[in-house]
């Protein structure tokens, strides 16, 4: 029989085989992916007792007080736009990283049984982490729809670039996702700054109050806060009536880019070594 | 050309820790874990330390061997491992506890990285070094495969058209809707193992899991591992069952302080590994030999092992492990001793003796026993942790003394196992004994009430 060399995958085992991303390998692995996610969703929906409940409860309630302490006794404007759909509107991506982030940090540490018995890519943790959380979006979003309804908001034609966010959303998750998950493997301190890390940011984004209210010219410096550029970038393409996002987007996009590609490099880079030290 | 490449190379492969790299991790909260743990850490140094305390031929450790500590804080937990396995070929790996075998299919599954050297793998490779890995308790028994199935490398259709087969063989047809976490411990193996044993990958790579479950069930494992050494697929199989080995694979590799010292025919190999690096005699002599005796030897007690539930035997137990104690022994007079009675003992490695155990402690005196036999324990769930044990032994006939080896009759070996059957190794084997039982909280009100 002649050796059908080209058929057969040959796997290459050496000390650090460099930064590689490896995406075939990925795509391979893409039903396991399935797999996660699906697992994921399942069982948070069993254990709960309200179930997509939850989705809502976060954001919405959120909202409320938001609405009281900020938008009626505080007065904080809201680009003329009623001040709980302004704020609904920034908290439905914001819960969605927050909660995507600190559920990639821990993704390595809860699987950690799995990551010192059996192969597969360690990417697919934080990202399955991260997309299990469209699930909850989706139900809060739907929410949001209510209330435009309600308060008669019909969007623009922005609403094209929704998407575009919503996807600058879920980059700016993984890419903090990638460097928290791996350094939580390797120091567990790591859980314990992420929440402090996520309240902080929350303030940090425009989230209670617009972006406007920053002086224009520390705009483009306050977009190093990539979900500055999100949420601001959210209303313009949702409710039409916020100004649009301009540079603050673009240096969003940029940092997001360099934390991406950063985090999947020390992701992989840890990768190696992780089950011997988590 | 009709060369064949080796499916798996090896070269000159090593793995490198830092000490206390295997312990994982670094916080405040572990600091003042690591603290509580460290005098029973110094206790089990000074006192339970597998070998070095033990007065044998078993070589004592030194530093800057490979697999012992050297004195610049690293361990070479592999070294200069260098092989070869050809398409269909079935290798059984064995060695002592801390011998690297565990580690090298960590390295070809691709679960860590080497710190030194290169391995080539073609093919699909899957690994079993636990079984249930990824299993959810929420989830049923039907989502569980389909979990389980996809981590250990399956394709969803591949799982699609075994499911039928898996779940007969796991004899839970019944439950197959019900969450896995009402599953009794016996029901999950099986769910788990069976998941495991239908996975083919073109070379697998098995740590020893069949030790689990109950003795037919482990028969069966037994019997589907065979199913697929004959398959034609590449395995490496890692195992204490020397009697596996033997019947499973026609090619057995030895490794001893992470080297690669022999491979060959099993029968040579495991041979050398029982007379060499595992002695189970005290003082090299064969108990039948030994003078250091008292008693008046109407009974003597001629050899000690150790088997599994089937009757195999091993070389090393597990914690958790159902085990059979075999003493052997023969009478010296032609007339059949009457009330007899055989007691063993276990002690660590300073001679502090854990339990005692004669028949008669649970009312099994024999009446009279053939002249030439083995008296046999069977102790269910060893509640042991690893490391090396003393074991002694001691028979009397009518209440006296017949034969009592001062200096024991032979070693226990216990490696690292599933006790809890929840995959925990516990307080990480620095306490020599586990015992597992049942929890619950109660409010504090009700159990006032129930007092009074």
């Amino acid at each position: 029989m002649v050796w059908q060399e080209e058929k057969t995958p040959v796997i290459v085992i050496k000390p650090r085989p460099g930064f590689a991303l490896k995406l075939k390998e990925l795509w391979e692995y893409r039903e396991l992916f399935y797999f996660f996610i699906w697992r994921d969703i399942k069982v948070r929906y069993k254990q709960t007792v309200i179930g997509a409940a939850w989705a809502v409860i976060q954001p919405f309630f959120t909202m409320v007080v938001f609405s009281i302490f900020f938008g009626k006794l505080a007065k904080i404007p809201s680009e003329n736009l009623p001040y709980p759909i302004f704020a609904y509107s920034a908290l439905v991506p914001w819960t969605y990283f927050a909660n995507s982030l600190s559920n990639a940090t821990d993704t390595m540490v809860a699987h950690q049984r799995v990551i010192t018995k059996v192969y597969f890519p360690r990417l697919i943790l934080p990202v399955s982490a991260v997309l299990s959380g469209l699930l909850d979006f989706a139900i809060a979003f739907g929410v949001l729809i209510l209330m435009m309804l309600f308060y008669g908001i019909h969007p623009t034609s922005n609403i094209v670039y929704l998407p575009f966010f919503l996807f600058l959303t879920i980059a700016t998750a993984l890419a903090v996702g990638f460097w928290t998950s791996a350094a939580n493997a390797i120091y567990r301190d790591v859980r314990y700054v992420v929440p402090f890390l996520i309240q902080f940011w929350l303030f940090a984004s425009p989230i209670a109050y617009p972006s406007s209210l920053v002086p224009e010219k520390w705009r483009v410096l306050y977009g190093l806060n990539p979900m500055a550029g999100v949420i601001e970038g959210f209303r313009w393409a949702l409710l039409g009536k916020a100004p649009p996002p301009g540079p603050m987007l673009i240096v969003s996009i940029i940092i997001v880019a360099l934390m991406l590609i950063g985090g999947i490099l020390y992701f992989r880079r840890m990768e190696g070594t992780i089950a011997d030290v988590i | 050309m009709s060369y064949e490449p080796p499916v798996i190379r090896v070269e000159n492969l090593g793995k490198r820790f830092r000490i206390g790299q295997r312990e994982g991790y670094l916080t405040l909260r572990d600091t003042l874990a690591r603290a509580f743990k460290t005098p029973l850490g110094i206790l089990r140094k000074k006192f339970l330390s597998p070998i070095s305390n033990l007065p044998s031929s078993v070589p004592s450790p030194q530093s800057s061997v490979p697999g012992q500590p050297s004195t610049d804080g690293f361990i070479w937990a592999l070294k200069n491992v260098s092989f070869e396995v050809k398409r269909g070929e079935v290798v059984g790996i064995i060695g002592r506890n801390g011998a690297g075998k565990t580690t090298l299919l960590k390295i070809l599954s691709r679960i860590t990285e080497p710190t030194e050297g290169y391995a080539e793998v073609r093919g699909r490779i899957g690994s079993l070094l636990e079984v249930g890995t990824g299993f959810h308790p929420e989830l049923t028994g039907r989502e569980n495969i389909y979990l389980n199935g996809a981590i250990l490398g399956m394709k969803k259709k591949e799982i699609d058209k075994k499911f039928d087969e898996i779940v007969a063989f796991a004899e839970i047809e019944k439950f197959i809707d019900t969450p896995v976490k009402y599953y009794s411990s016996g029901m999950y193996v099986r769910l788990a193992f069976a998941v495991a044993a239908h996975l083919e990958p073109e070379i697998l790579l098995v740590d020893e899991v069949l030790a689990v479950g109950d003795a037919a069930f482990q028969k069966k494992c037994l019997g589907k591992m065979g199913d697929v050494a004959n398959e034609g697929r590449t395995v490496l199989f890692v195992s204490h069952n020397m009697g596996a080995v033997e019947n499973l694979c026609p090619k057995v590799f030895l490794l001893d302080a992470g080297e690669l010292i022999r491979q060959g025919k099993p029968q040579s190999i495991i041979n050398y590994y029982l007379e060499t690096l595992l002695p189970s005699t005290i003082e090299g002599t064969p108990l039948s030999e030994r003078k250091d005796r008292s008693g008046n030897g109407k009974i003597r007690l001629t050899s000690f092992h150790i088997e599994d539930t089937e009757g195999n035997k091993l070389v090393a137990a597990r914690s958790g492990m159902d085990v059979v104690f075999v003493f052997g022994f023969r009478c010296l007079d032609r007339e059949k001793p009457k009330n007899v009675d055989i007691g063993f003992s276990i002690s660590s490695g300073n001679d502090q003796i854990l339990f005692v155990l004669y028949g008669s402690y649970t009312g099994q005196v024999f009446e009279t026993v053939p002249l030439f036999g083995v008296f046999r324990c069977y102790v269910s769930r060893l509640p042991l942790s690893p490391g090396r044990y003393r074991v002694g032994a001691r028979v009397t006939v009518g209440r006296e003394e017949a034969d009592f080896p001062r200096n024991g009759v032979g070693y226990l070996d216990v490696e690292a196992g599933d006790f809890y059957g929840t995959g925990s190794m516990g307080f990480d084997g620095l306490t020599p004994f586990l015992v597992t039982g049942k929890w619950e909280v109660r409010e504090y009100t009700s159990v006032i009430k129930q007092k009074w």
